[in-house]
């Protein structure tokens, strides 16, 4: 008697956890986040050498330069 | 203010997909989505042409149009991204776009299509430059780093060309005014020989 009242106060218990583990589902407005200049600081380990991250106008030059590697009459002449 | 924009010179491509291939290592693109992709027009008869296609970040984009759920935007230097927290991926920004360029990944027993994904010429998305959420949905972000689209730098032949409007644009006028246009254009012609000329009988239509 006593055993069976255990273990239906263990499966009453279980089935009570399982609903504290359910995740919202409420549905939120979905909000366009805004997104950050490409010139500002980048953590990431790759960074081009040669310019300061948050500085615009070294982003602006840093790209002007890169892009010339693409033209190989400044190359060649 | 830079205006970034992609230019691709059909008279060097030589359709390598190298191009294709930088894009998918540098942003560990999944199997089934391309976000650039070669063309090539006349596949197989002399003259051929070739052209690496991917998102051309349009000025006035009909992908922003018609998506129902408003999940594009655009940045000051002109880069057409999108968000995925709000793609619903309906697949109408596919149906809009000229060049094809909107790509969905599939997967699961049935299919399951999902977000959309697209060239987002190596600019990330909104997550912060960089982070691991950033990298996790839309691939690396070289212009936060300072370098152009993997796609264009990679390219072999300088066939495409990748950044500011304005400076590539004067790349290519360079070119073409140092090598000519139409048959004097180093090229096919110079290389194999012109197209013999037609007979008057054996014309096609």
């Amino acid at each position: 008697m006593t055993r069976t009242f255990v273990i239906c106060a263990l499966a009453a218990a279980m089935t009570a956890l399982v609903g504290c583990g359910e995740t919202e589902q409420t549905a939120k407005p979905a909000t366009k986040k805004s997104d950050g200049k490409p010139w500002e600081a980048s953590d990431s380990a790759f960074v081009a050498p040669g310019w300061k991250a948050g500085d615009q106008a070294a982003w602006d030059e840093q790209l002007r330069n890169r892009a010339q590697a693409q033209n190989e009459y400044a190359k060649v002449k | 203010m830079a205006r970034m924009k992609f230019i691709c010179d059909a008279e060097r491509c030589i359709e390598c997909n190298g191009c294709v291939t930088a894009c998918k290592a540098e942003h560990d693109i999944p199997w089934g989505v391309n976000r650039r992709r070669v063309v090539t027009l006349n596949d197989g008869v002399a003259g051929e042409k070739s052209i690496s296609v991917a998102c051309m970040h349009c000025s006035d984009a009909p992908c922003m149009a018609v998506c129902p759920v408003d999940c594009f935007y655009r940045t000051d230097e002109g880069v057409v991204l999108h968000d995925k927290d709000i793609c619903i991926g309906c697949g109408y920004c596919s149906y809009a776009c000229p060049f094809g360029a909107p790509q969905f990944p599939t997967n699961g027993t049935f299919g399951l299509r999902g977000k959309m994904d697209k060239c987002t010429f190596c600019a990330g998305g909104p997550e912060a430059n960089g982070s691991a959420a950033e990298n996790a949905k839309y691939g690396r972000n070289r212009l936060s780093e300072g370098k152009l689209p993997a796609c264009a730098e990679m390219c072999a032949t300088k066939a495409l060309l990748g950044g500011d409007g304005d400076v590539v644009a004067d790349i290519f006028r360079t070119r073409v005014l140092n090598r000519g246009k139409g048959s004097e254009v180093w090229g096919w012609g110079t290389a194999y020989g012109k197209p013999a000329a037609k007979t008057s009988g054996a014309t096609k239509s």
